[in-house]
């Protein structure tokens, strides 16, 4: 019955959305007063329903019943319990049933907790909310229902893909979820604000906490997945520039920008029309990844079945709603008026370059990622990898580093030049030093990029505090710390990209027990391979000491598993974490002679760029705290303007 | 499996096909001596390494044949290694997979007139960035609406 | 007036920009997916290589003594290939209309390549080893199994990647006759 009854939930809610867009359509277009007291609750019901589905697909994982086609397809009952768990959003059907019951939900919080927006542009915001739950709401009944029976049941279920049985499973696809979904709100606000002609400052202040909320959960979610991917691959690497990264980063970027544009218009009510685009674009990202991914258009490493019918259903559903929403935009905007010029040296003008840098990578991530698709379709098959990425994208992303040093010492409407240069020489006078000491450092095959990487990582690092400087640190508003945290975190992540580029040492070795090699000062004895078995897997395990001078640091055991349902070998790394960096070790195959393969690197600093990344994550969340206090506390009345 | 994935798992998902693992016998043979062995000049094999991290792997879905365990990937890099210790350059030895396999091979986009767009994309998005900035900027002298 | 009409027309570009992508993903959607790297070599001699004994009952051979002035198959299998397996009773079948193959085994050992002609047929002339893939690397070949028509003048003409069906005995007999002109 369970599943019966999700499915009926799930017809429940597609229907409420239905009506919840009738009701929005009656209260902006017609005013009908019936429809304004309904709509709220129909939202908040909608959400409930979508949710309770997605709790109820849940309980048919743990309880393995393999009566349900999905369950069968994708797990099995000897498998692990947070496996089982997370694997109910581990396949196609789950995941975008957890999309869309996030949608749904966040579609009830807008009805509930939204306090900033007018009502018309509120009530119109929750009709396009609905519009857009109504169209994956029918992906999932009629193309990918998750709660169709298997009947006769299957007796064990075919298990999950076993890289995927990793804890990462367990958060990392919901963060990223919640944080594409996210930005579905900030579109609906988008879509609301046009049509009730209300894009002004008041449309920012409400759209920033649902994009600080959308950009902390991407934030975190390609942090954890970077580092779920760095140790899960076993080649030292933590960015491929792959289909599938791009199709996470691009909507981060775009969230990005929004962030610091909506920060504009809210202070300065400018930026209008750009920070409505954003917020579609934002969306549009979202929607552009997940079509990217799903319908396997392109190849990827991470794996993907190849579905072009779901694509082409995402596709329709994409075409619909951006190109919906961009001709809303076009034509609408142009009675949007977009505020005053700025001075170029100005809080705001900063933002804006900051804005358009943001989407220039943004602009390359994507060209990069489809020209392949394109010149294919001219006969010609290309790659476009790491290369062109960190060539064409490095240095624009260092100049937005640069931009750091300087942006948040700027004082909004208009600053003297040299007040600023003089605010920011420490700064400035660190990133040298550091540049000198990076140049003077003694590695074979350090490459300007990196060595330009450290030093202005060091300069942003110190740049980043200075709005902390002479201030009563107490009486400082969260928001201000938020910020403070999150600029460091990117200069400490990029401290971290640039030492493991420049400094990182790689030594492959074939090993026969007693070996011992030397690398980064560090000693690494092969003492023996044993073969060992879990739950569902078998392994070869490698005892290795690790030891510096005379003492030992630690015991590593890296694997090469071998999963017998579906048969797949896996490796499993081990990575020693010290102060000052990585050791990263992986068992290879073994040689004719009987020696085993190592592959063992010293990533100097490494950990760093999950640092900064949980840092950026960090101040994210306390300036939405921050802010969300404040909006509260200022309550209707009309809010001061802010130095973000 | 013929179910998908799911899409969020963006960033961990290795193709469990392209990585042949000890127990997948993929080979009678050994690897080529150079496939997981370095050269002893660190200069020549950081040359090797670069040149490995563009190559794209032939029997992987998209991976750089430095981070695969395809046997092919190992044979290759055996030959870059081997090759680079003789002399050769990175380039050439770019050019002459690009021969014979097409620019699909090579993660670095060539110089190919069909690749000079994703060339010129960075100018001209920042061109064009730049005179949308310029146009919110307050011009110093003269008025404009 | 002028400054408004440009001002709503760059409205439009973003619009304009995103059909563009929705038009590449549609075509992109429907297009046959190719997963495999066709060789460039086509029309090119073949690359020469002197290949060592694989098996104990045939003779090594350099791929630069192909050009005898009549067409002939390049095999290029493993005894550790599964699909190689699959594809033998189409080569026997070739062999037996008369047509000429030579083999090359990919990193593989005498012991393997003996077990695996004992068992699954012996349609080959010569056998070479290629252990380190040298010699798919110079043909442009992306893996096993694959078969390269070499036409008299020692010229690559065709290039059939993977096993070789009962459904593609034809192409291969018209390749080869068309390599025989």
């Amino acid at each position: 019955m369970i599943a019966e009854t999700g499915l009926a939930a799930l017809w429940l809610a597609a229907t409420l959305a239905g009506v919840q867009l009738l009701l929005a359509w009656a209260v902006v277009a017609r005013g009908n007063e019936d429809a304004r007291r309904l709509i709220r609750p129909v939202a908040v019901a909608q959400g409930v329903l979508a949710c309770l589905a997605m709790a109820l697909l849940i309980i048919l994982f743990l309880r393995s019943d393999m009566s349900v086609y999905l369950v069968a397809a994708n797990s099995h009952s000897m498998k692990p319990f947070i496996y089982k768990f997370a694997g109910a959003w581990g396949n196609h059907e789950g995941s975008m049933l957890l999309w869309v019951a996030v949608m749904s939900a966040s579609g009830a919080a807008v009805a509930l907790f939204e306090r900033a927006l007018d009502r018309a542009t509120h009530y119109a915001t929750l009709g396009a909310q609905a519009a857009i739950s109504l169209g994956f709401y029918a992906f999932l009944l009629l193309a990918s229902n998750p709660f169709t029976r298997l009947d006769p049941p299957a007796v064990q279920g075919q298990g999950l893909n076993p890289l995927l049985q990793d804890p990462g499973l367990a958060f990392h696809p919901p963060t990223l979820y919640f944080g594409y979904v996210g930005l579905s709100v900030a579109f609906s606000f988008a879509v609301g604000a046009l049509l009730t002609h209300q894009v002004n400052a008041r449309f920012a202040r409400a759209v920033r906490p649902w994009v600080l909320g959308a950009w902390v959960l991407l934030t975190f979610g390609i942090t954890a997945g970077s580092y779920w991917a760095y140790y899960e691959l076993g080649w030292g690497g933590w960015w491929f520039w792959d289909p599938v990264e791009n199709a996470s980063l691009m909507p981060w970027l775009a969230a990005t920008a929004l962030l610091h544009s909506a920060s504009v218009l809210a202070a300065r009510d400018a930026l209008r029309a750009w920070t409505v685009m954003l917020s579609v674009v934002a969306f549009a990202m979202s929607m552009i990844g997940t079509f990217l991914v799903r319908s396997g258009i392109l190849t990827s490493v991470h794996a993907f079945a190849v579905d072009p019918t779901r694509g082409s259903f995402i596709l329709a559903l994409l075409g619909l709603y951006i190109g919906g929403a961009l001709v809303l935009f076009a034509l609408r905007v142009h009675t949007v008026n977009e505020g005053a010029r700025f001075e170029p040296v100005s809080r705001e003008s900063a933002l804006v370059v900051n804005n358009l840098l943001l989407c220039v990578i943004l602009g390359l991530v994507l060209v990069g990622t489809l020209y392949p698709l394109l010149t294919e379709m001219m006969g010609v098959r290309v790659s476009v990898g790491p290369p062109y990425f960190n060539a064409v994208i490095g240095p624009v992303a260092l100049l937005l580093m640069a931009l750091l040093v300087v942006g948040p010492l700027l004082r909004w409407r208009r600053d003297d030049a040299g007040a600023v240069l003089r605010r920011a020489l420490p700064a400035v006078g660190l990133g040298v030093l550091a540049l000198i000491a990076a140049v003077a450092l003694p590695s074979p095959t350090i490459d300007w990029l990196p060595t330009l990487g450290l030093g202005l990582a060091a300069a942003v690092g110190l740049a980043s505090l200075a709005p902390l400087w002479k201030r009563n640190l107490l009486r400082t508003p969260l928001f201000t710390y938020g910020m403070v945290i999150a600029h460091l975190g990117c200069a400490v992540s990029l401290a971290g990209m640039a030492s493991e580029s420049a400094f990182s040492v790689e030594r492959l070795a074939a090993a026969k027990p007693g070996d011992r090699f030397e690398i980064a000062g560090q000693t690494v004895r092969f003492d023996s391979v044993m073969p060992v078995a879990g739950p569902n897997w078998t392994a070869m395990e490698a005892t290795l000491t690790v030891s510096r001078g005379n003492r030992v640091i630690g015991v590593a055991r890296p694997q090469a598993r071998f999963f017998a349902d579906p048969p797949t070998p896996t490796n499993e790394s081990v990575q020693m974490t010290r102060w000052n960096g990585q050791l990263y070790l992986v068992l290879g195959e073994q040689l004719e002679d009987g020696r085993w393969q190592l592959r063992i690197w010293w990533k100097p600093f490494v950990t760093l760029i999950w640092a900064g990344g949980g840092m950026i994550a960090l101040g994210g969340l306390l300036a939405l705290i921050g802010r969300v206090r404040r909006e509260r506390r200022q309550g209707r009345a009309q809010a001061r303007e802010v130095p973000a | 499996m013929r179910r998908l994935l799911p899409m969020a798992l963006l960033l961990a998902m290795v193709s469990a096909m392209s990585m042949p693992a000890p127990s997948f016998a993929q080979t009678a043979l050994p690897p080529a001596p150079y496939a997981n062995r370095q050269l002893d000049d660190p200069a020549l094999e950081a040359k090797a390494t670069d040149l490995m991290h563009t190559i794209r792997c032939l029997t992987c879905q998209s991976q750089s044949i430095a981070d695969s365990d395809a046997s092919m990937a190992a044979d290759m890099r055996s030959e870059i290694r081997e090759r680079i210790a003789r002399g050769e350059d990175p380039e050439a030895i770019r050019a002459w997979l690009i021969e014979r396999y097409g620019d699909w091979i090579s993660y670095k986009p060539t110089a190919e007139p069909i690749l000079w767009p994703l060339w010129a994309a960075p100018i001209l998005m920042l061109g064009a960035g730049g005179l949308l900035v310029r146009s919110r900027m307050k011009r110093r002298r003269g008025s404009q609406p | 007036m002028k400054k408004a009409m440009k001002r709503s027309l760059i409205l439009w570009i973003p619009l304009g920009g995103y059909l563009i992508f929705l038009i590449v993903a549609s075509l992109g959607l429907n297009r046959e997916q190719q997963t495999v790297i066709q060789s460039r070599m086509i029309g090119k001699p073949v690359p020469v290589i002197d290949l060592p004994e694989a098996s104990s009952s045939h003779p090594a051979f350099s791929t630069g003594d192909m050009a005898d002035g009549k067409p002939r198959l390049l095999n290029i299998f493993a005894s550790w290939c599964v699909p190689c397996a699959a594809e033998a009773p189409q080569l026997l079948q070739l062999a037996q209309r008369g047509v000429r193959i030579d083999a090359v085994a990919i990193r593989d050992a005498r012991p393997d390549v003996d077990a695996f002609l004992k068992r699954h047929g012996d349609p080959f002339q010569r056998i070479g080893l290629d252990a380190r893939s040298a010699l798919q690397f110079h043909l442009g070949s992306s893996g096993v199994p694959e078969t390269f028509v070499i036409d008299g003048k020692g010229i690559i003409r065709y290039q059939h990647i993977g096993y070789i069906g009962p459904q593609d005995m034809e192409t291969i007999l018209q390749k080869l006759k068309d390599a025989e002109s």
